[in-house]
């Protein structure tokens, strides 16, 4: 154990624009920590918040990370891209707010839930965007 | 209801290998909106969409989500029905549109989760 606590971190790299493989990393975290013994419905709102966090790179980003950080008493999910940011946080924390494409939409993406869905499913969230990227910290207790 | 019933009122297929007819579903989700689903449904509902890619399938297993309803006689790809068998999740496919699905599946005692 580090002297912070973090027992294990597992790394993904996520690729931009790839819609093929796109959920894959969430996947593989949510039968990782899943091996751990963790309550079933903790998993799943890891595995959402991993999986809007995924998406959001996948749609708005140029290409980043989903790290899954795993302490005695808690998960951080840290996603941090590269890409244009956030000009306006407050807009994208409103549900319904979207600036996706038409063909993000008809994937079934886009609707504006992604950021709201991913505080209202933790129990701490931290997001910091700039011209250069953004990087959200999402914290569930187990 | 059980997988078998709903087959009969839908005139529904089922297009994977593994699936139990005799699990029984009580609710019903129905939207074409994934972030929706990820915000509101829960794992005991059966998914109704007419959304037909894998990230259908992504959504299911982040919610443990075990029977998807495709509807609109929308045929889902073999990668994302393997994507579903790899994760045990049933997927049926009907031509009925979704507000008769739904409606044939309320009337039949299928509820949306309250």
């Amino acid at each position: 154990m580090g002297s912070d606590g973090l027992i294990k971190r597992f790394s993904y790299p996520i690729v931009a624009n790839d819609f093929t493989i796109a959920g894959k990393s969430s996947s593989e975290i949510k039968s990782n920590i899943k091996a751990i013994g963790i309550d079933a419905r903790i998993i799943r709102k890891i595995a959402i918040i991993s999986y809007e966090a995924e998406m959001n790179i996948v749609i708005h980003s140029l290409g980043g990370f989903i790290h899954c950080d795993l302490y005695e008493d808690k998960i951080v999910i840290v996603s941090e891209d590269i890409g244009p940011g956030i000009p306006d946080i407050e807009m994208a924390m409103t549900e319904g707010f979207s600036t996706a494409t038409e063909n993000v939409r008809e994937l079934g993406f886009g609707a504006g839930m992604g950021l709201p869905n991913m505080k209202k499913y933790s129990d701490d969230f931290e997001i910091e965007s700039n011209k250069s990227g953004t990087i959200i910290k999402i914290t569930i207790l187990i | 209801m059980k997988i078998v019933e709903i087959k009969e009122i839908l005139n529904a297929k089922t297009l994977t290998a593994n699936c139990n007819e005799e699990t029984e579903y009580s609710y019903g989700f129905a939207s074409d909106l994934m972030s929706d689903v990820l915000a509101y449904a829960t794992n005991e509902t059966m998914l109704i969409t007419g959304l037909n890619n894998p990230q259908v399938v992504r959504t299911a297993e982040m919610m443990d989500i075990s029977v998807i309803l495709f509807v609109r006689g929308k045929i889902p790809s073999k990668e994302t029905i393997d994507l579903a068998a790899e994760n045990s999740i049933i997927i049926l496919a009907t031509d009925y549109i979704m507000f008769k699905s739904c409606g044939l599946l309320y009337e039949n005692g299928m509820r949306g989760f309250e």
